[in-house]
């Protein structure tokens, strides 16, 4: 079993290095973008977010983004790809268990939301000079959000039955709810209702957990925003389970 | 001898209703060489699907080497190596990779999936090709790395969808000749195929499927006995006579130098030679104008009169 997760993984590893132009660097391109407008240009305008200057205040929602987007588009495009070529049939044949084969795709997915986020973190020590405040909760914070979105990618690979499907989600789901969670701004600026709305979206925990893992500064708690990550990893990958076990859209 | 394949009872109802496999029964004996057959839609493929797991069957039970595959469904994957009608890799993977992947889901470590592709790359004529992507091979290529693939973790029962489809003669040749080789070495091999001098010159028994159902299960030499004529082709270098006396044969002219002939099961060849020989005609080729199995097939599916 470990040898086939291990098997898994690097062929995902792989996947996403050999098309490194489409899958590494264009995030690194794009957020270190975002942190020169927004950051640079308009953060000076701005002032100061929560007693912290702009630019700073902005560089971990922009990492937890880049994460985001690319742990979800790891699982959801390779095991679309997978279905779609048929090559899926390699694993169903072979004596992989099911939670091996989800296990070993969520970790692809991880390793890309790793790879980009170290690569946007590098990119952005080019433009300013920080130091992590608390390593080990940005490393909690980043593993269980590139966790939940790997699962969320796999589960959106499984229904897809065409290229459009794959790229609903992101773009009127996951990007929306990116922008609306705080990855830009402390939700405390937002009048009360808004605040109150954007405590349903799962995202602000993500973004407020990793900001208070990199610089000190959070607005929620921090074991709040674990526990509830953690309820949505358990139920994404028990739902994950169920649909790789039953052979939903893979197995008629 | 002991069953390498057992199916019973086995039915598949599609989620459009169409009833692929109306209640199957298949016997295949371990090291046999077994040719399924049957027309397009008689259900091959998805009996297969369903032996290697790929689809869910309605009812029935499959036992591989006397395991159930309901309760041993991976000890069963380890025992069956499939190689698919359709292409069903990433075409944007090196060769090489296709096939250590595929054995790392088997459990066996690259370093040893490394050896072992090598010896199969190299069987396949493809080991100048390994780092190319698997899109860049030609169709026959692909069918040997899905051939390859099927063998990488050295199954007990290799399980064959149409290999050698699209496949030119000189290299199904070769790959008929590594199939016996592999089936003399005690491997058991189920073949679908729609050439039938494939299925007549390799296998020694036999199952014919026609709309979800077993019509034939038997021996190759039994199936073959069963056909009561022959249709051959004569040839001769000079011209034929006008008129040619027949007692125990009939025929027909196909142009000056060629006849076409049809013996019944009690006449034979020699008869017929020596009978157009007293006449004149000394006949330098003798060919089949039919394969055999074939005219069985089309006779047993109701496709021919």
């Amino acid at each position: 079993m470990w040898i086939a997760y291990k098997t898994i993984v690097i062929k995902e590893v792989l996947r996403f290095s050999r098309i490194w132009v489409q899958t590494i660097f264009p995030p690194i391109i794009t957020t270190s973008l975002y942190l020169l407008i927004f950051g640079g240009l308009m953060g000076q305008r701005i002032g100061d977010m929560q007693g912290i200057d702009y630019m700073h205040y902005i560089i971990p929602g922009i990492i937890l983004m880049t994460v985001i987007q690319n742990s979800y588009a790891n699982t959801v495009s390779s095991f679309f790809l997978a279905k779609f070529n048929h090559s899926i049939e390699e694993l169903l044949v072979s004596p992989v268990p099911y939670w091996i084969i989800l296990l070993g795709y969520i970790s692809g997915g991880v390793a890309r939301g790793f790879v980009v986020g170290v690569g946007v973190f590098i990119a952005v020590s080019f433009f300013v000079d920080f130091e992590v405040d608390n390593l080990l909760i940005t490393v909690i914070t980043f593993l269980l959000t590139a966790i939940l979105f790997s699962l969320a990618g796999f589960i959106n690979a499984v229904f897809a039955q065409s290229f459009d499907d794959i790229t609903i989600v992101p773009t009127f789901i996951l990007m929306p709810m990116t922008y609306l969670g705080g990855m830009f701004y402390s939700i405390e600026i937002l009048p009360q209702f808004w605040q109150d709305l954007s405590k349903f979206n799962p995202i602000y925990y993500m973004v407020d957990s990793f900001r208070l893992g990199f610089l000190g500064v959070g607005t929620s708690e921090f074991w709040t925003s674990m526990s509830i990550l953690l309820a949505m990893i358990v139920v994404l990958a028990t739902v994950a389970f169920y649909l790789l076990k039953k052979g939903v859209n893979i197995k008629t | 001898m002991p069953v390498a394949l057992s199916i019973h009872g086995l039915k598949k109802t599609y989620a459009n209703q169409l009833d692929a496999l109306k209640g199957i029964d298949l016997y295949v004996e371990q090291g046999d060489f077994f040719a399924l057959l049957g027309s397009n839609g008689a259900g091959k493929t998805t009996a297969i699907g369903i032996i290697c797991g790929l689809l869910n069957k309605t009812s029935g039970s499959v036992e591989i080497l006397g395991l159930n595959q309901d309760t041993n469904a991976n000890k069963v994957k380890r025992l069956i190596g499939l190689m698919p009608q359709e292409f069903n890799f990433n075409p944007f993977e090196p060769i090489e990779e296709i096939l250590i992947n595929q054995a790392g889901y088997h459990g066996i470590t690259r370093a040893d999936a490394r050896i072992q592709s090598e010896i199969l790359l190299k069987k396949m004529q493809l080991w100048g090709k390994r780092f190319d992507m698997a899109k860049s091979l030609s169709g026959g290529m692909k069918r040997r790395l899905m051939l390859a693939r099927a063998l990488i973790h050295q199954p007990q029962i290799l399980i064959l969808d149409e290999p050698t489809a699209g496949v030119d003669v000189e290299i199904r040749r070769s790959m008929w000749l590594y199939l016996k080789e592999l089936n003399s070495q005690g491997m058991t091999i189920i073949l679908t195929t729609h050439y039938l001098e494939e299925a007549e010159s390799l296998c020694r028994h036999i199952a014919i499927l026609d709309e979800g159902l077993v019509i034939e299960q038997t021996s190759m030499k039994k199936l073959l006995s069963k056909v009561d004529q022959q249709v051959l082709i004569l040839e001769s270098s000079d011209e034929l006579p006008k008129e040619i006396t027949a007692n125990n044969f009939s025929y027909e002219r196909l142009d000056d130098n060629s006849l076409q002939v049809v013996l019944e099961s009690k006449t034979n060849i020699t008869d017929v030679l020596q009978a157009l020989a007293k006449q004149g005609v000394s006949i330098d080729h003798v060919r089949s104008a039919q394969n055999r199995l074939e005219t069985l097939f089309l006779c047993l599916t109701n496709k021919d009169a």
